[in-house]
């Protein structure tokens, strides 16, 4: 099978070209640079170059897109250019082009706003209540794909919550950093449960999506390791994993989030470069309740994890010591 | 028009009925508003209920009985009364025997036949019990909810009424404001959402439409001048042979229509199925879904309705060894004792005074009016003095009420006024709560008290007055000339008293009803409310047989009660009991010493003590004698019931009380005991369990096998926690644990719906308690069925994870519960550290780590660790962990924010 991942630039984008290659399928990925993976043929081009995007999918089997902007902070327009219209391109091209099979890779955060989310089981998106840009053009995306799902086309929505791992620059570079600076607040007492995702895992459940489109064709399902844990510990187990002290001070939560708001529009209106050190995007994550009734998720892909949170920060260490060769739950044969 | 919330629009309908009340000219048509959902059943109806509402709502107010109606089949029609709701405006005061005759017009215009059922709330259930009793070729059953139909003639209304009633209040409060309806609907708990208090107020916009609420209240008929006391009288005296099944569903917390008036009507109507919900007020409908039950109760498909038969056969009576004992040669002999502080005994009787005591007390008790099936609370600490009066009231056949301070005073308050007992006897302490809380019943204090205190705590008699009269009857009194106080020092007028108490057959044992009720216990309320046990005569008879063949109590045997349940059974059970110097409502009082005096006192081979006291009397032991040593070590037997005492506890009991047999029943308010075992079957148990060598040994309490006459067995868990599949025996399933004994309780006191979702299960009794057999035949309890975990990987019972965790050095006590949804709970560890934690919060890394180790021993992966200054436990035992609000809690700190106060 040709298999098409976009965006195998980011963390799960990469562990997914790579999971996929080694279980014998022929992987195409398609991002701005090379991918530096080892057996997979690189299409290059931008989401939003409608040439690039046509010869991307040509011959292409199955379509798991990643490509998205994530990010804090940035301008409206380049997340809906990226996100909304870049998915709607992909959409048009792959079913010309004939494949089969499309895999949104999505958010929970789609479907939820600031509150608590205990047991919660996936709800459909809703890019009108969503708070930020990156939550509402992804609602959108997601909506226009599972719209765009029919019997010779399938189209689902995988989404992971919080994907942490080896070489993740999202969650764990940035908790590493800022608990270096002295600039990670853990917000509250730090008692928030939350689900997370291995990168492992993610992969692998991507993977089962594409095997289980009979089931799972026209539905989104979110995908964690179904091991909530207080984020405070979390948090610590990442920062012990980096070799860095963990956060001792905190800041309430809601205090977090007004700040986190304010920050924000000053970052956006005044255009400061870089990213804002909280944002109410990243504190509400932080001080509130974030798991997930995973039963639907694992009947439909007929997947679970293999890597515990416990064993992910094992790895995490062994990344940080340099002795870690591949993030997979099962390293590949070469 | 507003929104009506609950309504379906199909359900309202008018209709232009003739009267034929008084009050209306002859020919008058009345225009009535009434709700039907006759028109959405889809066959013919199983019946009709005919809703009456009360002052001042209207058939909103029974809403879901319509919609429920629906999908059970049976036709609801909820009737707005004239003058009232969406009712015509008649322009006449109507009164209670119009608005009976309105009802019947109604009744017959609609053509409702046979089979009907009324309902009725507040003043409409009066009128519908006044149609009732007129129409009994219609009714088939009547439903009540917070009603009253008789207003005792010496006592006043109570003031929320007395206030409506009041002229400078009553125009202004009833119909020139809403005031009386703001108020009514300001009872409700919690309160009514927006929409709902709008919709109640609909057809009462403006004092025009408000006449027929302040004639309702000037209709209440506060004394027997008023003009409608007669029709309330006959309705009253009437439904007292309206023998058609009767419901009443009841919210205790109403300032108006209290736990009395219920009695009242239970009274009236004895064969009614009852149910309290605890907690809800006046408006009981919108409180709690009392639909539910209502159409349960129609249904008639559970063991309540239809009485599980009680144990038959031989019964002897609950004091026939003490009557054997005082007329035969062991009379003379030592039957109770007190210890006094010295070490010395205190105040003791031979089994002839035990018995003449008694005798004498319930021939007292009878002349102030005490019958079979009266209500005794006795509030009198453990000991020579309670067990006289316990002994007289079962002699008497009167109802004894055992609630103790153990349920907190919030908890015991609202157990007694569950059981509106007509007399109460306490120390000062309870005679002071009763005041404070006014508590029922005519109260009799135990010391005699000087007359203003008499007078302030509203004190009828004393027990030393009774016993003057009793003695005076037995014609055993010291010279009443010489001192005419000793007779009657509360200064009662002897024509006061009551001459049918004479009647010698009044203490005849043959005339015992053996089931009829004997007394109401409390549980603890470690799981909601304390719920009210009911035993006959029969059952308590049989909960002695099974402690003596169980344990091999014999008559004659000496034994130290400082466990207060199983202290009472010692005059049943023959043996000489001595109550230790303790407070035995405060069992960890109890020091070693003091059991050793006590011991030695009567050369006791048999103890009854709790865990908190076996604790104490371990903490104490230094202070032993050689000569308390000696005496301790004649004891043969120790049984500590309550809560589970850990093996080492017991080992180290042995250096104390070397020559005995530690036994740890298990059992419950409802089951006293269940099972039994001793330290060395739990030793071997554990050891089994560690070594996996017994299937399903291990994974909770080992308590041991079933008592002698009881069986058990268990009813297996589905995987959202509920207990729902077919009994069985085999190992390592778990499940809710069912008992049949002949010394299980005979009902819930006034829980219809738990007493039939407890016995609903043929002879079994549901307890409540999770466990599994093992494949040697032991039971390993689990933990309680409201605190089972489910987890996504099946269900998850909470005591052998809190075991696993109690081996790590530094945690105390342990609470593992589950947050977050119904099959996907996330699994939590609560626990008190050593030393203890400041504040709660997350445990440290290392504890954290420590503690999700040792339940993934358990087979159980937490998801969070949190640590607790200390755990909510229940006040009685001092053991059983509130874990319904440790969930609650951690759900709250789990969720973000700011961690609340556990």
């Amino acid at each position: 099978m040709r298999v098409l991942v976009t965006g195998a630039s980011g963390m799960l984008g990469r562990v997914t070209a790579d999971l996929i290659r080694s279980r014998g399928h022929h992987v195409v990925t398609f991002q701005r640079r090379p991918s530096g993976l080892a057996g997979v043929e690189d299409s290059l081009g931008s989401i939003t170059d409608q040439t690039a995007v046509l010869r991307a999918v040509q011959g292409v089997d199955a379509v798991v897109h990643l490509a998205a902007k994530v990010s804090f902070g940035g301008a409206a327009a380049d997340f809906e250019a990226i996100n909304v219209e870049g998915t709607r391109a992909l959409l048009g091209a792959s079913r010309s082009a004939g494949v089969h099979d499309f895999i949104f890779v999505s958010s929970p955060s789609v479907a939820h706003i600031g509150e608590a989310l205990m047991g919660q089981a996936a709800t459909p998106a809703t890019p009108d209540l969503v708070r930020g840009n990156y939550a509402q053009t992804k609602a959108k995306a997601e909506l226009l794909a599972l719209q765009a799902n029919s019997t010779s086309f399938r189209v689902a929505a995988i989404r992971p919550h919080i994907v942490w791992g080896p070489g993740d620059t999202q969650l764990v570079e940035r908790v590493l950093e800022r608990a270096r600076a002295g600039r990670l607040p853990l917000l509250d007492a730090g008692t928030a449960l939350v689900d997370t995702t291995y990168v492992g895992n993610a992969a692998e459940a991507i993977v089962a999506a594409l095997g289980s489109m009979d089931r799972l064709a026209g539905q989104a399902v979110v995908v964690t390791n179904g091991e909530p844990r207080p984020i405070g510990e979390l948090i610590a187990g990442i920062c012990r994993a980096g070799g860095v002290e963990p956060p001792r001070w905190s800041v309430p939560g809601r205090v977090a989030r007004i700040a986190g708001s304010i920050v924000e529009r000053v970052w956006q209106r005044g255009g400061i470069e870089g990213e804002p050190p909280m944002t109410r995007f990243l504190a509400e994550q932080l001080s509130t309740a974030h798991w997930f009734d995973q039963r639907r998720t694992r009947e439909l892909l007929d997947w679970t994890p293999t890597v515990s949170i416990d064993e992910g920060l094992a790895r995490l260490a062994q990344h940080y010591r340099g002795q870690l060769s591949t993030p997979l739950p099962n390293p590949s044969r070469p | 028009m507003v929104a009506l919330p609950g309504v379906d629009p199909s359900w309202l309908a008018y209709r232009d009925v003739p009267s034929t009340a008084a009050v209306d000219p002859v020919g008058t048509t009345n225009s009535w508003h009434y709700l039907d959902n006759g028109s959405q059943l889809t066959g013919p109806a199983r019946g009709t209920l005919l809703c009456v509402h009360g002052n001042p709502t209207w058939s909103y107010l029974w809403r879901s009985v319509l919609a429920a109606g629906v999908q059970h089949g049976w036709r609801v029609i909820a009737v707005d009364q004239l003058n009232m709701g969406l009712s015509e405006r008649t322009g006449r005061f109507r009164r209670l025997a119009d608005r009976v005759d309105d009802l019947n017009d109604f009744a017959e215009s609609l053509g409702l036949a046979k089979d009907l059922i009324t309902v009725g709330h507040d003043w409409g259930g009066v009128v519908s019990l006044g149609f009732a009793d007129r129409r009994r070729d219609l009714i088939s059953g009547v439903v009540l909810t917070n009603t009253a139909i008789h207003q005792d003639p010496d006592r006043p209304i109570p003031a929320a009424l007395r206030l409506a009633l009041h002229p400078l209040v009553h125009r202004w409060g009833t119909k020139d404001t809403s005031a009386f309806l703001d108020v009514t609907h300001s009872l409700a708990r919690p309160s009514l959402p927006s929409e709902v208090r709008k919709a109640f107020l609909l057809p009462y916009r403006g004092g025009a439409r408000r006449q027929g609420i302040a004639d309702f209240v000037a209709d209440i008929p506060a004394d027997p001048s008023h003009p409608s006391y007669p029709a309330l009288l006959s309705i009253a005296a009437g439904i007292r042979t309206l023998d058609v099944p009767a419901l009443m569903l009841w919210g205790p917390e109403d300032p108006i229509f209290s736990d009395t008036y219920l009695d009242d009507l239970t009274e009236r109507l004895p064969q009614a199925d009852v149910h309290r919900f605890e907690g809800a007020g006046h408006l009981v409908g919108e409180d709690r879904d009392i639909a539910a039950p209502l159409f349960r109760w129609l249904g008639g498909s559970d063991a309540a309705s239809s009485e599980i038969a009680g144990p038959v056969g031989s019964f002897t009576p609950l004091e026939h060894e003490l009557t054997q004992r005082a007329a035969g040669p062991h009379a003379d002999q030592l039957a109770v004792a007190d210890m006094g502080t010295a070490g010395q005994p205190g105040r003791s009787l031979s089994w002839r005074d035990l018995d003449a005591e008694v005798q004498s007390l319930a021939m007292a008790l009878r002349r102030i009016g005490v019958r079979r099936g009266s209500r005794i609370s006795l509030m009198i600490p453990p000991g020579v003095e309670l067990t006289v009066l316990l002994y007289a009231c079962l002699r008497i056949g009167a109802v004894i009420i055992v609630a103790d301070a153990g349920l907190g005073r919030k908890g015991l308050s609202k157990a007694v006024r569950s059981t509106v007992p007509d007399f109460l006897i306490g120390i000062d302490l309870a005679l002071t709560a009763a005041k404070l809380f006014s508590w029922p019943g005519k109260r009799i204090s135990v010391a005699h008290l000087p007359l203003a205190k008499r007078k302030l705590l509203g004190v009828q008699h004393s027990l030393a007055g009774l016993r003057a009269i009793g003695a005076g009857e037995a014609g055993e009194s010291a010279d009443p000339l010489a001192t005419p106080d000793a007779l009657d020092p509360d200064g009662l007028d002897p024509d006061g008293l009551d001459p049918d108490g004479l009647d010698p057959d009044g203490l005849d044992p043959d005339g015992l009803d053996p089931d009829a009720d004997a007394a109401i216990l409390f549980t603890s309320g470690s799981t909601g409310p304390a719920k009210g046990v009911v035993y006959t005569h029969r059952r308590l008879a049989a909960m002695r047989d099974t402690v003596a063949l169980t344990f091999g109590i014999s008559p004659g045997d000496g034994l130290v009660a400082g466990f207060a349940p199983f202290a009472l059974l010692g005059p049943a059970l023959g043996t000489t009991s001595i109550t230790p110097d303790m407070d035995v409502t405060k069992p960890k009082t109890l020091s070693a010493a003091a059991l050793a005096d006590a011991v030695a006192a009567i050369g006791a081979t048999t103890v009854f003590a709790s865990p908190a006291a076996l604790r104490n009397i371990l903490a104490t032991r230094g202070n032993l004698t050689t000569g308390h040593r000696d005496a301790l070590a004649g004891v043969s037997l120790v049984l500590s019931a309550g809560a589970p005492v850990p093996a080492p506890l017991l080992t180290e009991l042995l250096s104390v009380l070397p020559a005995a047999s530690l036994h740890t029943p298990y059992g419950m308010t409802e089951a006293l005991p269940v099972t039994d075992i001793d330290l060395e079957s739990i030793l071997s148990a554990q050891a089994d369990a560690a070594a996996s060598s017994i299937p399903g040994a291990g994974n909770g309490v080992c308590v041991g096998r079933a008592v002698a006459g009881a069986s058990i067995t268990i009813s297996p868990l589905n995987h959202a926690g509920i207990a729902d599949g077919e009994p069985t025996t085999d190992a390592g399933i778990t499940g809710e644990i069912l008992i049949s004994a002949p010394h299980v309780k005979e009902r819930y006191h006034r829980l219809w719906l738990t007493e039939s979702d407890s016995s609903r299960t043929g002879h079994w009794h549901r307890t409540g308690d999770v466990g599994h057999f093992d494949g040697a035949g032991r039971l390993w309890v689990e933990g309680r069925l409201p605190h089972i975990v489910t987890a996504a990987t099946g269900v998850v019972t909470p005591v052998g994870v809190e075991q696993a965790l109690e081996t790590i050095d530094a945690v105390g006590l342990a609470a593992v519960v589950g947050v977050g949804p119904t099959g996907t709970q996330a699994v939590v560890a609560v626990v008190e550290t050593t030393p203890p934690t400041g504040k709660p919060g997350l445990a440290p890394a290392a504890l954290a780590a420590g503690a999700r180790r040792a339940a993934r021993s358990a087979g159980v992966e937490l998801s969070a660790v949190l640590v607790v200054p200390s755990l909510p436990t229940d006040i009685r035992h001092n053991a059983k962990i509130d874990r319904t609000g440790v969930a609650v809690w951690a759900a709250g700190a789990l969720s973000g924010g700011k961690i609340g106060k556990l």
